[in-house]
């Protein structure tokens, strides 16, 4: 019952397909649009806003810049709190090491919260492989898990679900797994949660393992922090007898007191609230209170690569907010599932092939490239990731991975990538492509999903449209689009003139 | 090598280009100033709690008994900490002396203190100490009453974190459970209690 990203197409075929869902691009404009709203009403209560986002930086980089003695204290004052520290190179030790701490306690399944580290790990299929159910207790996560589906978007994970559709998925599934949804059971949200709260209730209360991940892990208590809305983290890292929390090494933080800063950043950046729901917070094992058994899986798998770029590093102190997708026009008008990975948008094109290695991936080194650079996401990131500027230095690197060799792509890589670091080229070749998309639209013939695409380009861009059909250049640049209609957002779904 | 030794390994040669010199302190942190908690403060904390719709109900120490049979109107069967005040425990309470998970499961409510709550985000935070209960205690229940004096009010997250202790097991609790999960539409109350009520008391 789960699903991969695996063989996900690269970004601009995958991103096409997604174009034409219609349903996806509604759910997502208004989705992006009402969290959008929301931060921007909370962070401007907040006076020093600026002052604060400098501070959240500087403490991660204070933190990645000396991240092996933070790592040494962390182990430290972990162990001294009663928990069990595991350190895994890679996703297929972590899993290793999960399962066999399950399979320690000889159970067959386990609850858990939403991650995005064991969701990168694919840490649901290494336990299903094992014999060993995972249930993902978030609502989102839940009808993406019991839809078969993948998630498209950090924080609400379902939205390309409508009512209806977890409603027919809740009375199909439910019952495969557990306690059925009710017969009667509506499209109601409120009755839609009240289903899910009665079904994961038996599985919360059997469950002897709990499996999360961790927002924050303080290097000098020992202490990790799980930021919540609906309290199935509460429950999982509370009735369980065993704990196993996966922390990515980019989640330290040096000092309890610094944690304040990041309390304030997040929930304002994630779901524009003040403060989110639940927040636990808990340093190892405390006595009749809570698992008894708690473990922590310091996990690697590439974070130690994008360590090693100069430029790249800043993207580790990515605290998930997601704020970067609700205001990127690329992320809302092509979905979360074109990323071809467990982190869409504006962080996921960094983030994503910086973490598996450019030069040997097609879809991987298409990600830099889906972006205009606008700079939006940037200007919102509660901890000032320049992500327009790693994009470019990723595009530079992605086109000396290929340089030397025969195709012809380098070609069109090459090209991009001149046009697309500076902003006054970028902007001269979008009217370019306009213009030229007038001439190139009336010769345009239909793919076989009905799509309007270009087939053979002359000059250097011909054998890069052999391989592959060419979206037609929009008829208005993007620039000039997001510019005349605020991002999108004061265009009226019929007369959608941006990119295609 | 251990996976512990390459992985600090890798960190370190990631590392090469950060002066050997260098210290964690010499990366500048320049913070936002604290602001002092003022009298405003009791007022904005019980305003932005119930911005979470949560119920808060403001009374002096007198008028709590009464308050406090209101909010528990409703509960057959109330959970207590084993150290709550005795003034505050209902003599047919139920002692939480380490129910099981599935007794839990069968009480109707639960009434505890917090260990202080913030203003500005309209926050309770429990540290699980006496009066408090353990985790699970406010977690399974359907309805939380929680009773917070006035003067644990503190202005600001800056203010929580000062005086909070992390070696302490730390519930920071905004509004009832919710969820936007479906059309963005939010629901409260999904897995935690569904009615919370705070006391707010002096
Ligand atoms: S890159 Fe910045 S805005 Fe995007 S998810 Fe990470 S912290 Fe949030």
């Amino acid at each position: 019952m789960s699903a991969t990203f695996l063989g996900t197409p690269a970004f601009p075929t995958a991103a096409r397909t997604a174009l034409a869902d219609t349903q996806l691009r509604r759910n997502l404009a208004h989705a992006t649009g009402t969290i959008r709203a929301k931060r921007a009403a909370v962070v401007g209560e907040v006076d020093e806003w600026e002052r604060l986002r400098r501070a959240g930086a500087a403490l991660k980089d204070r933190t990645l810049r000396h991240l092996d003695t933070y790592l040494a204290q962390l182990e430290e004052s972990l162990t001294r709190a009663g928990a069990t520290v595991h350190w895994a190179r890679d996703a297929a030790e972590a899993n290793r090491i999960v399962v066999d701490i399950a399979r320690g306690h000889g159970t067959d399944e386990v609850v858990k919260v939403k991650s995005m580290a064991t969701q990168e790990i694919g840490l649901n299929e290494a336990l299903e492989a094992a014999g060993i159910h995972a249930w993902e207790t978030d609502l989102a996560e839940l009808i993406v898990q019991l839809g078969e589906d993948l998630p498209s978007h950090i924080l609400v994970p379902a939205i390309h679900r409508n009512r209806s559709e977890v409603r027919e998925i809740f009375l199909r599934e439910m019952g495969r797994y557990g306690r059925p949804a009710p017969p009667d059971l509506t499209d109601t949200p409120a009755e839609l949660a009240a289903a899910a709260r009665a079904h994961l209730r038996e599985k919360f209360l059997r469950a002897k393992v709990a499996v999360s991940g961790a927002n924050f892990a303080v290097a000098e208590t020992g202490t990790l922090a799980v930021v919540e809305s609906e309290g199935n983290g509460r429950m999982c890292l509370t009735l369980p007898e065993v704990l196993v929390s996966v922390v990515g090494i980019e989640k330290l933080v040096p000092t309890w007191a610094d944690l304040d800063v990041f309390l304030q950043l997040l929930p304002r950046s994630s779901t524009g609230e003040r403060m989110n729901p639940y927040t636990s917070m808990w340093s190892g094992v405390t006595p009749a209170d809570g698992p008894q058994e708690v473990h922590v899986v310091l996990l690697d798998n590439g974070r130690t690569d994008v360590l090693a770029d100069e430029v790249g590093r800043q993207a580790l102190r990515c605290i998930r907010c997601s704020a970067c997708l609700n205001v990127c026009p690329v992320y809302e008008r092509t979905g979360g599932h074109s990323y071809g990975s467990v982190y869409p948008g504006p962080i996921g094109a960094i983030l994503t092939p910086m973490l598996r290695g450019v030069g040997h991936d097609t879809q991987l080194d298409s990600l830099p490239y889906a972006s205009s650079l606008c700079g939006a996401c940037f200007e919102v990131c509660p901890v000032r990731i320049d992500i327009p500027e790693v994009l470019v230095h990723l595009r530079t690197k992605v086109v000396d991975a290929h340089r030397g060799e025969p195709k012809v792509q380098n070609l069109a890589m090459k090209a991009a990538s001149w046009a697309f670091a500076d902003a006054r080229r970028t902007a001269a070749a979008e009217r370019i492509s306009g213009a030229v998309g007038k001439v190139l639209r009336g010769t345009k013939r239909r793919a076989p999903g009905g799509r309007g695409v270009l087939g053979a380009l002359p000059g250097p861009a011909a054998a890069w449209s052999d391989a592959r059909d060419v979206p037609v250049p929009a008829a208005e640049s993007f620039r000039a689009w997001w510019a005349r209609t605020d991002g999108g957002r004061t265009e009226r779904q019929d007369e959608d003139g941006g990119a295609q | 090598m251990s996976a512990r030794e390459e992985v600090l390994g890798r960190v370190r040669t990631a590392l090469r280009d950060v002066p050997g010199a260098e210290k964690p302190a010499d990366v500048a942190v320049d913070r936002p100033q604290p602001r002092p908690t003022t009298a405003a403060d009791v007022d904005l904390f019980a305003e932005r709690v119930a911005d979470y719709k949560a119920t808060v109900v403001r009374c002096t120490p007198e008028d709590l008994p009464t308050h406090l049979a209101a909010a528990l109107d409703g509960v057959p069967r109330l959970l207590v900490p084993a150290d709550l005040p005795e003034a505050l425990r209902p003599a047919d309470a139920i002692l939480d002396e380490q129910l099981t998970t599935a007794e839990l499961d069968t009480v109707d409510g639960v009434l505890t203190t917090a260990a202080l709550g913030i203003a500005e985000t309209g926050t309770i935070v429990l540290d699980h100490g006496p009066g408090q209960g353990r985790r699970a205690a406010t977690l399974v229940p359907d309805r939380h009453v929680c009773v917070v004096r006035a003067d644990q009010v503190v202005a600001d997250v800056t203010a929580a974190v000062a005086r909070l202790d992390p070696a302490r097991p730390l519930t920071w609790i905004s509004g009832p459970s919710a969820t936007s999960d479906i059309e963005l539409d939010r629901v409260e109350g999904v897995h935690g209690p569904r009615t919370l009520i705070v006391l707010l008391v002096g």
